[in-house]
């Protein structure tokens, strides 16, 4: 076999492959954005952006994913330092912490609404501490907050662990070194993180927000377990335009509007963190 | 921290308050999916009893439930059958792209990275909106394959990814020393990669199988009759009682605790070089 045809031979499949399910279905989609019965069009997107639902929709979108991604790069960035100092028991505490990243968004959800729901966990734990007599519906529209707080705290419970290998991986490629030097020179252990483990896991912090970001607006199906239709988000009307109104020109409209807000957030965040050439490990 | 005895004390209150942390964060992941467990091995009643008691009964009647309501084992079925199929097609089209990016140097060598990259910036689900018009046209629409094929979608990335980490750390001077001694290209990747890489490759074979088992949204669209068990729960949410919502969210659960627990020591590793 020549070998210069070598490579192309293998990556045909792939490159097959997302040609026919990756950009062919995005243009289609595009495509059914801008057109209905009559030619090109922009009536599908007029008839999203009044509809009473969408600017709430966006509006809960992204407030969750401004109360979600920062808690859990927190925790993400909290966890990876305390599992790299760890010397024993690493692999079992690695394992408990990194379960999440198996479970499924619907899972999770449900898992979420075992504590939450009338008759659930919570209720019961305040009613045998005395805190209330009768169990009150928790997830329901007289306490909104409520349910924000319970789906932002099953989204924190179930994607930090993706965050948190991506920066375990990260922090195991800093070299020792740096760590021993720091510590020659008397620098505290928050300076060391502040100084040099923060400042070279850039490219790992880079991979970890544009996920977690990205899957923060794909929010659909934790908020569909615990909210139901209390609590509209941009994927879910996307889905209810697509099944409950068979409308695939407004569903592919919303889906052009999440896609362009995961990509104008994926740049600013590789901006944000950009890696100057030469700087990298 | 001046003298020698405060700075003891300091250190072990600080070795107190690491460990409690890591106990705490333990408990923050374990304890509910044990309270979900606690639901799960309850009697209907006592799921929807009050106040509930946080030790479970080992009543299988839930489960029961679950296992006799119409649709669902089908849709356990399904469910195993997409899996299966995105793992296999995920890593026979993935893997060569993985060996050809860590082993040759060619032109356009950074578009098709850039390709690869590309896909882990879009929301992927939506794009099964568009694919249900293209499989009713070639007949695909509501099938376990079609649903598999956007799986694979979703799960190439990672398999091209991950299996280009794992070539690379395979000495390209093995394969060398293979071809001296009368190997050819493919005869040398059968006896000295193939069986340094299987283990690797298993792992991110079971990673493509959990991306599609915990797949929600395009399953949902994409599947009306032959729903997996995600769009089938999901389906049902407004409808089924809470306990056949437990008992199914249970079932979602396991598969994932055993494949993590399989995959454990290779998700940094396929993270490390993954993510550059």
């Amino acid at each position: 076999m020549n070998s210069n045809r070598l490579p192309y031979l293998l990556i045909l499949p792939v490159t097959l492959f997302l040609c026919l399910f990756f950009l062919y279905p995005f243009f289609q989609v595009a495509g059914q954005a801008f057109t209905n019965d009559q030619g090109l069009t922009l009536a599908n997107f007029e008839r999203v952006f009044s509809d009473w639902k969408f600017p709430i929709s966006l509006k809960n979108t992204l407030l969750l994913a401004a109360a979600v991604v920062p808690v859990q790069l927190a925790l993400a960035l909290l966890m990876a330092t305390m599992v790299n100092r760890m010397k024993k028991g690493r692999d079992i505490v690695l394992y408990i912490w990194t379960i999440p990243l198996g479970i499924s968004d619907l899972a999770a959800g449900i898992i979420w609404l075992a504590i939450f729901e009338q008759s659930g966990f919570l209720n019961s734990m305040m009613h045998s501490l005395g805190m209330i007599d009768r169990p009150t519906s928790l997830l329901s529209y007289k306490s909104m907050g409520m349910v924000f707080l319970a789906i932002a705290l099953a989204e924190i419970w179930r994607a930090t662990a993706i965050m948190l290998v991506i920066l375990v991986a990260g922090i195991g490629l800093i070299p020792k070194e740096y760590y021993e030097a720091a510590e020659v020179f008397g620098a505290s252990p928050w300076k060391r993180f502040t100084r040099i483990t923060l400042p070279l896991l850039r490219p790992s912090l880079q991979t970890a927000l544009v996920l977690r970001v990205i899957l923060a607006f794909e929010i659909f199906a934790v908020v569909a377990a615990l909210g139901g239709t209390l609590f509209p988000v941009l994927m879910g009307e996307t889905y209810s335009y697509q099944f409950d109104l068979l409308d695939s020109g407004s569903a592919a409209a919303i889906a052009l509007v999440i896609l362009g807000i995961s990509i104008a957030f994926t740049l600013v965040i590789l901006r944000a963190l950009r890696v100057p050439k030469g700087a990298q490990i | 921290m001046s003298t020698s005895l405060s700075n003891t004390s300091t250190v072990r209150a600080g070795r107190w308050v690491y460990g409690a942390s890591v106990a705490l964060l333990c408990a923050w992941v374990l304890v509910p999916i044990y309270l979900l467990l606690v639901n799960t091995l309850s009697s209907p009643a006592a799921v929807s009893g009050f106040p509930k008691s946080f030790v479970p009964e080992f009543d299988t009647a839930s489960l029961e439930f679950f296992a006799g309501f119409s649709g669902m084992v089908s849709a356990l079925i399904n469910s195993i059958y997409v899996a299966a199929i995105t793992m296999v097609l995920s890593i026979v089209i993935g893997a060569p792209a993985g060996y050809a990016l860590s082993r040759f140097d060619f032109k356009g060598k950074e578009l098709f990275r850039l390709l690869i990259l590309l896909t882990r910036a879009f929301p992927l689900p939506l794009l099964a909106l568009p694919l249900t018009v293209m499989f009713i046209q070639v007949g695909l629409d509501d099938t376990i394959f079609g649903l598999a094929l956007v799986h694979t979608t979703l799960a190439i990335p990672f398999a091209v990814l991950i299996t280009f980490s794992l070539f690379s750390g395979i000495p390209v001077e093995l394969e060398e020393a293979s071809w001296t001694l009368g190997c050819t290209r493919l005869t040398g990747f059968r006896y000295v990669v193939l069986p340094l890489i299987l283990p690797g490759i298993t792992a991110s074979a079971i990673f493509a199988f959990v991306i599609s088992w915990n797949e929600v949204f395009a399953a949902a669209v994409l599947t009306i009759e032959n729903r997996t068990l995600t769009a089938f729960l999901l389906q049902n949410l407004d409808t089924s009682p809470l306990h056949l919502k437990f008992a199914g969210g249970f079932i979602l659960v396991v598969p994932a605790l055993v494949f993590i627990f399989a995959v454990r020591k290779y998700l940094f590793a396929m993270w490390g070089i993954a993510n550059r």
